[in-house]
């Protein structure tokens, strides 16, 4: 890491590394005694560490070849790496918890376990941890490849990964300390939200700065969604997370918004991580990776541009119809379930594009299951905007909401939809990041993608069958007009549906496990090493670079 | 690659760019989608006319049907109100023999109560009422505060140590630094023996245990131990005990006091569900009786 890096750089790096630990420092003198303190020790000791790891080759010789020649790929590796980390982490925890549900002594009694502090590290982790780094790490690779440029800068690269999952670990064990915001997928607290802000400057800076040195005269369409996913991002968090600290030396906040204004506001972050999060930055991946594996064309520029701008114009108005039948105002209800249904068209049409993209490689589909996997998402994207679209309907939503239907359907989207093209993505990435031929083992895929596609159909079917009833329970009267059912009936009626989540969420553990043992087994074989003709340039013949001004 | 390509597959022509080997090509957006888009604006549009959905700067365009949800809850709690309030008359009207007496009233309660029951009491006291540590049985004799229909009415009405004004007060106080541990086992022992749980029957200390009982426990619990419902001071001389008659319970019962509580239903419960309740406890009773 080190060794490529000038002796300037170096220094920079050093630099930045001290300050932040001397921010550790600070924040575990001043907040000891709080979660806070801890939270200091962590930002410390990671610091350190890196501090450690930069020292080691402090005066190593600095990098003799022409840097600008080459792709900037080890923050990549490090990245996608990183990405299956979480996703194991993240899912197992989101297992437990799912067998939890079903037997509560799971939970051995302790106060760190309870549902209520892992809910959040399962979501944080899969979100922000494996979803996260999987966007930072692919978006680096495929801005770099269609601008046949290399990334701006040596240190920021590594700034805004490291930096983002410093965040992600502050997030996730102060929840494990009982430290929350009480803002569904933005719980994690005011330092933490401050430095994620940090963080998104310098991958926004990052992102605009290769861009604007591409070779290419035009941008692709996979770098406006992923500019779409870092910039709104942005905007979202910063809103959401306006807060004042009850203390500057302790992890406690009040949010600057109460009432029906704090869970609008929510909600408009809340459904815009779901749409710019989860489906614009990996509407990136597939944008860049599905045509790539398939080797055909985009089936049509034309309908790119009109589901981009439909998906970015549309979404941002939907959040409302997380909160019908509440204190919320009719007239915004009336608003989100209309533009939710408009979405729905545009949505379709980004997965129709994909699927179409896919005619005349069918028989790649069907022999290779990186593919298979771009693919089977692009349906399950397709399946999830309608089901989503539908469930915003009002008089659905009395029916849906609050049940366990809202988490099949979240879980269609992130374990179909998300996961499965993270996987694609991962899985065409890795032997040419790594300069490998192919994977090394292509069964461990294709067991992959039967565990994971298995995994979510008995997900997905379990929740369907356990919401419906829960919701139709719950509005069950009897002749005398009296409710049939208590709550405790509908929670032994779920029981079994339970378990059913449980053992999908086990296949799609496991799906993953292999999945990092694949990788981790691609990056360490060397027999497969290859160079192909795979760097920035700036002539048609694919000439190596004209050096642009670092 | 500037120069516009055609796929062989489909015949459209490529846009003439490239990006590490992707092509696009420049096919029209299909039928299917305009029709799409058209239908789905349409239907945004007709909600739009008809409901509650544009804000202007001070109010908000109410929608040609006029509908509003705050409206449309107080109509159906409304409608739901007249269609049961035949049955909740007489649930209020009545006392318990008379509505179990009543075949469409009894089945009403047999309807009603579980639901009723399961989402208000079962978490402390068991799905049938059987009870559990720290919470009584409500389907056996021994009642702290009376098993009277009436008094359960009260009961319900107002709470155990609960917020409610006219609330049930009930205390046991601690009796650590005020007995020493010998005698608070001492006097834990002859308790016992008054309801014949095997323990130290040594007859001096049986002696000992009453003396210190007449001193610090009767005024409550009565010179027998039977207990006084009008303080809600359980019988002691009974088999049934809310937190356990074994040593070690008995012990820190005596040594920290116990203080238990039940919230006031009053406001959250109208009467003819706290009739109800009360109805079904005795059907929970028959229930147990036949088990």
């Amino acid at each position: 890491m080190a060794a490529k890096l000038t002796f300037a750089e170096r220094q920079v790096a050093l630099l930045i590394l001290v300050v932040i630990a001397l921010v550790g420092l600070a924040m575990a003198a001043l907040g000891a005694g709080d979660a806070m303190g801890v939270h200091g020790f962590i930002v410390l000791i990671a610091s350190l560490g890196l501090i450690f790891v930069l020292g080691a080759s402090l005066d190593a010789p600095a990098p003799t070849e022409d840097r600008s020649r080459e792709y900037y790929d080890d923050p990549i590796k490090v990245g996608i790496v990183l990405a299956m980390v979480w996703a194991v982490i993240g899912m197992g925890v989101g297992d437990w918890v799912a067998w939890m549900l079903a037997y509560p002594d799971l939970r051995f009694d302790a106060a760190w376990s309870s549902f209520g502090r892992m809910r959040p590290v399962h979501t944080t982790g899969i979100i922000f941890g494996f979803g996260g780094n999987a966007l930072i790490a692919t978006s680096m690779h495929v801005m770099q490849r269609t601008s046949r440029a290399r990334l701006a800068g040596q240190i920021a690269p590594w700034f805004v990964l490291l930096g983002y999952n410093l965040f992600v670990v502050l997030a996730v064990t102060g929840y494990v300390m009982g430290v929350t915001q009480s803002k569904e997928y933005a719980e994690a607290e005011w330092y933490a939200d401050i430095w994620l802000v940090i963080v998104w400057v310098a991958y926004f800076a990052l992102y605009i700065r290769t861009l604007a040195r591409r070779n290419e005269p035009h941008i692709y369409v996979a770098n406006w969604y992923y500019l779409a996913f870092i910039l709104v991002v942005a905007v979202l968090h910063i809103v959401n997370n306006l807060a004042v600290p009850a203390s500057f030396t302790a992890a406690k906040s009040y949010s600057l918004f109460s009432g029906v204004q704090d869970a609008m506001t929510q909600w408009w972050y809340g459904h815009n991580a779901v749409a710019f999060f989860l489906t614009a930055g990996f509407l990136g991946m597939l944008y860049y990776y599905l045509p790539k594996r398939a080797q055909r064309p985009i089936y049509s520029y034309r309908l790119s541009i009109l589901s981009f701008w439909g998906i970015v114009f549309f979404y941002i108005w939907v959040g409302s119809h997380h909160l019908h039948y509440t204190a919320l105002p009719h007239w915004v209800q009336t608003l989100g379930m209309t533009f939710s249904v408009m979405l729905l068209v545009p949505s379709w049409a980004s997965a129709g594009n994909a699927l179409m993209t896919l005619n005349g490689a069918w028989h790649k589909v069907r022999d290779d299951a990186t593919l298979r996997f771009m693919f089977v998402a692009a349906v399950f994207y397709g399946l999830s905007t309608f089901e989503g679209s539908f469930m915003a309907i009002r008089p659905v939503n009395s029916l849906s909401h609050y049940t366990d239907w809202t988490v099949g359907h979240v879980h269609a989207g992130a374990m179909g939809w998300v996961a499965l093209i993270t996987f694609g993505a991962i899985y065409a990435a890795t032997p040419i990041i790594w300069r490998r031929e192919t994977m090394y083992s292509w069964k461990l895929v294709e067991w992959h993608f039967w565990l994971a596609l298995a995994g979510t159909v008995i997900y997905i079917f379990a929740m369907w069958n356990s919401g419906i009833v829960q919701g139709l329970m719950w509005r069950t009267y009897n002749e005398a007009g009296t409710l049939q059912y208590s709550f405790m009936d509908t929670v032994e009626a779920m029981h079994p549906y339970y378990i059913a989540r449980a053992i999908g969420g086990l296949l799609f553990l496991i799906g993953a496990i292999i999945g990092f043992y694949n990788i981790w087994m691609t990056a360490r074989d060397v027999r497969g090493e290859v160079h192909t003709l795979d760097h920035p340039t700036g002539s048609e013949a694919g000439e190596p670079a004209v050096p642009v001004a670092e | 690659m500037t120069v516009k390509d055609r796929d062989p597959l489909t015949g459209h022509k490529t846009t003439g760019h490239e990006w590490n080997g992707i092509t696009e090509l420049n096919t029209r957006v299909p039928k299917s989608i305009w029709w799409f888009i058209l239908v789905s604006h349409l239907y945004a549009l007709i909600a739009w006319v008809l409901l509650p959905a544009w804000p202007g700067i001070n109010d908000y365009t109410k929608g040609i049907l006029g509908i509003d949800q705050r409206d449309q809850v107080e109509q159906k709690v409304a409608v739901m109100r007249e269609s049961r309030a035949d049955w909740r008359e007489q649930m209020v009207a009545l006392d318990v023999d008379e509505i179990r007496a009543d075949p469409a009233l009894a089945a009403i309660v047999a309807g009603t109560g579980p639901a009723l029951f399961g989402d208000n009491c079962a978490a402390c006291h068991g799905t049938f009422g059987q009870g559990g540590p720290g919470y009584p049985s409500l389907v056996d004799d021994a009642w702290l505060w009376g098993g009277d229909p009436d008094t359960i009415m009260e009961t319900l009405r107002v709470g155990i140590n609960a917020d409610h004004p006219d609330t049930r007060f009930a205390q046991m106080m601690a009796f650590d630094g005020v007995l020493g541990r010998d005698e608070i086992r001492t006097v834990a022992n002859y308790v016992q023996s008054l309801s014949g749980i095997e323990s130290d029957s040594d007859p001096d200390r049986l002696a000992a245990g009453e003396k210190l009982f007449m001193d610090n426990c009767a005024s409550c619990h009565g010179d027998d131990g039977t207990g006084n419902t009008d303080l809600g001071a359980p019988n002691l001389a009974d088999d049934q005990w809310i937190y356990g008659g074994d040593d070690q319970t008995l012990f820190t019962t005596i040594l920290k006091g116990r203080e238990g509580w039940m919230p006031a239903w009053e406001g959250r419960l109208d009467e003819a569900d706290r009739k109800i309740l009360t109805v079904y406890l005795r059907d929970l009773k028959d229930r147990k009786a036949t088990q």
